[in-house]
């Protein structure tokens, strides 16, 4: 479905007029910047540095660090969602879950009175209902940036947007392969999709720790309308 | 709310802001922090100048060709299935609006923070159709429960009040028990949200950059409610100012680094939503319909002067945290939605020198502004491009002010007789000196001491501030 424009034509004329710019159907070209500052930020990181970088800004993002391998995966997560005290977690319907085994541990938690939603695409109700009131949400990284912190979720279907927003605490595990330096290796994949024409989610999120506020005397208040706690589980990669 | 805010009479506005003890008080720690903050941030990323020299490459180039990159948006946001208006007013902006509202009949709306739609009292426009508004940004949401108290900062709006003041009004109006403690504010804020979120049949946001080759925009928020707004109503709008985009997404990455980084000192903050369309096929939450209301409002009177580049701003306000005059006066006293120094240039463009003549005035030509803009706007050469043709327009100004200006012009012009003039300041004025304030000034510095910071000549002079300031360094 196409939507509409409208005013364009004149609202362009006007600004062309002003700048002396060229008509639309002459594209522009984007120059070559002449400097790439970006590009040098944590330039040849190993994998293993990246994490350190990564485990250090969680201290300033008040974000709670774990590193595990994929075997105790499972175990770990049990303690974080222990320490959390968590009663009830959604979690997003992405096949990791299953490649990481982590069905068995859900369906057996289910018998020790805990709550666990699967993110249902189809559902839109039941969904937000139960995020809303969730203790966890619970989300696979997609793309992890170790400078800032962020978890990167490109939310499309099953990678539903609120599981990491409406639940009290939000969890992202990460796994190892994921991170990456800064933003700017995540702006260069998307920019290669729109690059080849490809879609892109209609919702990326880059998310860096619990939300907060400091609109109060400018004191920093963590957990405003999004998760008040969160925490990574680095993973080894399956 | 309109642009202009308060009362009408600058001088009034201005001792208004002079004598309010808590505001000076909350200004200047939030400055301080503030600018520490981005001096910290920017001496850890090392290249600081090379993100700036790349800041300010990106943003002159799209502005000289924002023809074609809105042309591309729109192409783009209507390929996804977006409806996108092209507003030259405010009023025409708010038609639409209104217009989109009424058709779903709408009754209740969640807003995240939008300068945009302030600028263009949208709110007001939407409560004359019977709609309710809610502002969720946690400050914007104290100042509209508090009868809409205009903000004084564009990042941090309800700066000028107290916890204390919050908690009253709170009290006041929503029946709140609890303390004054910024933590029990905030908890009591998010359940109170929480019930909006979930009912608001629309949600309007406004837009940190666009992105022209995808059809994106980007929301640079803490505090989660710019996410709430795009993943619950099933109707959303986003309005923009025209100038508020970037080619592609290589250029958002530099954009939004160099935006968190000077606003607060964020590697980035909380969280970045980039949202591309509405929702797709196959997913639950998002809005099923999407508009892009695209705004001008003035912006194109700007286009092709000597003040282009004002359109470069990327609303970090870190020239407002590290103004003195600001510092003295506070947001208010500059009577427009857009304090501090690049208030002082944008507002009389939006508007016009009738109603904003004496705010290029409003700085004493440092030039902390221009040093630490992340994209390199020269602020303070652009205030003093603003006096020079307030000065040339005779018919604006009284004989008494024409004077006062030149004789100002030629001492700031001067290093050497700005250093004389304010370190003399201290005794000369002394005799004119009330409870520490100077309510009159001496020579060509008179008409201006009550509205400039001649940095509290009892004290220290601004550059010798600055210098100390600096060297302190800040710890987060
Ligand atoms: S003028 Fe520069 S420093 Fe001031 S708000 Fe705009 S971008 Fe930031």
């Amino acid at each position: 479905m196409k939507g509409s424009i409208m005013n364009r034509d004149r609202f362009l004329t006007n600004i062309r007029t002003k700048i002396g710019g060229l008509t639309a159907s002459q594209p522009v070209e984007k120059p070559v910047w002449t400097v790439s500052p970006q590009k040098k930020v944590l330039k040849d990181y190993t994998p293993d540095q990246l994490v350190e970088v990564l485990e250090e800004q969680c201290q300033h993002i008040h974000t709670d660090f774990f590193r595990t391998s994929s075997n105790s995966l499972e175990k770990t997560l049990d303690e974080v969602l222990n320490h959390y005290g968590a009663k009830s977690v959604i979690y997003s319907n992405d096949e990791r879950f299953v490649s990481y085994q982590l069905n068995p541990y859900f369906e057996s938690s289910l018998s020790t009175g805990r709550e666990i939603y699967r993110w249902n695409e189809k559902d839109k109700e039941t969904s937000i209902s139960f995020a809303e009131k969730a203790d966890v949400g619970l989300t696979f990284s997609d793309m992890t940036l170790a400078e800032s912190g962020t978890i990167v979720l490109f939310n499309k279907k099953g990678q539903g947007r609120s599981v990491s927003l409406l639940p009290r605490d939000y969890i992202a595990i990460v796994p190892k392969s994921t991170i990456v330096p800064r933003m700017t290796q995540a702006t260069s994949y998307v920019q290669e999709m729109v690059d080849n024409g490809e879609d892109i989610a209609s919702c990326i999120n880059f998310i860096t720790g619990p939300s907060n506020s400091a609109d109060i005397e400018m004191k920093l208040v963590v957990g405003v309308h999004g998760p008040i706690r969160a925490a990574y589980i680095i993973v080894d990669d399956k | 709310m309109p642009m202009h805010i308060g009362e009408k009479d600058f001088r009034k506005r201005v001792s208004k802001g002079i004598s309010d003890d808590y505001m000076r008080g909350a200004v200047r720690s939030a400055q301080e922090r503030l600018q520490n903050r981005r001096a910290a941030a920017a001496e850890e990323l090392g290249d600081w100048e090379e993100w700036r020299t790349l800041g300010q490459q990106i943003r002159s180039h799209t502005i000289e060709h924002l023809d074609y990159y809105l042309h591309q948006l729109s192409d783009k946001v209507a390929e996804l299935g977006g409806h996108v208006f092209f507003a030259e007013t405010g009023e025409e902006a708010n038609e639409y609006i209104k217009q989109v509202i009424q058709k779903k009949n709408a009754k209740k709306i969640a807003k995240s923070k939008s300068m945009v739609t302030e600028e263009i009292s949208m709110n007001a426009a939407l409560e004359e159709i019977g709609c309710e508004v809610i502002e969720t940004d946690l400050g914007e949401y104290i100042l509209q429960i508090d009868d809409h108290d205009p903000p004084s900062h564009i990042v941090a709006p309800a700066l000028h009040k107290n916890k204390e003041q919050i908690r009253d009004v709170f009290k006041e109006r929503l029946n709140y028990k609890k303390t004054e403690h910024p933590e029990e504010l905030a908890l009591f804020a998010r359940e109170k949200l929480r019930e909006e979120f979930l009912a608001a049949d629309v949600g309007i946001t406004g837009c940190n950059f666009a992105v022209a080759e995808s059809g994106s925009f980007a929301l640079v928020t803490n505090e989660g409610n710019a996410r709430m707004v795009t993943a619950l109503p099933n109707t959303q709008i986003t309005v923009m100012g025209m100038e508020r985009i970037v080619p592609g997404w290589e250029e958002l990455d530099i954009v939004v680094s160099l935006l968190t980084r000077a606003a607060v000192g964020q590697k980035l903050t909380s969280y970045i939503t980039a949202l591309t369309g509405p929702k797709q096929a196959e997913e639950a939450d998002g809005p099923e319909e999407f508009h892009l209301v695209i705004v001008d409002n003035g912006r194109s009177k700007i286009l092709g002067t000597e003040f282009q580049e004002a359109l470069h701003c990327i609303r970090c306000a870190a020239c407002i945290n590290v103004c003195p005059v600001y510092r003295h006066v506070g947001g208010h006293a500059y009577g427009s939605i857009y304090p501090g120094p690049i208030g002082a240039v944008l507002s009389p463009l939006l508007s016009d020198y009738d109603e904003y003549k004496e705010l290029p005035y409003a700085s004493s030509l440092c030039g902390a502004c221009t040093e630490v803009c992340p994209v390199k706007i020269p602020l303070h050469e652009q205030l003093i491009m603003h006096r020079r043709k307030i000065v040339e327009d005779e018919k604006k100004s009284t004989l008494a002010e024409r004077v006062a200006m030149r004789g100002f012009e030629q001492i700031v012009h001067s290093a050497n007789l700005y250093r004389t003039a304010t370190k003399m300041a201290p005794f000369l004025t002394t005799p004119f000196a009330k409870n520490n304030r100077i309510t009159k000034g001496p020579g060509p510095l008179r008409n201006w001491t009550d509205i400039r910071d001649l940095p509290q000549p009892a004290n220290e002079r601004f550059r010798d501030w600055f210098k100390k300031r600096n060297k302190q360094g800040g710890a987060i």
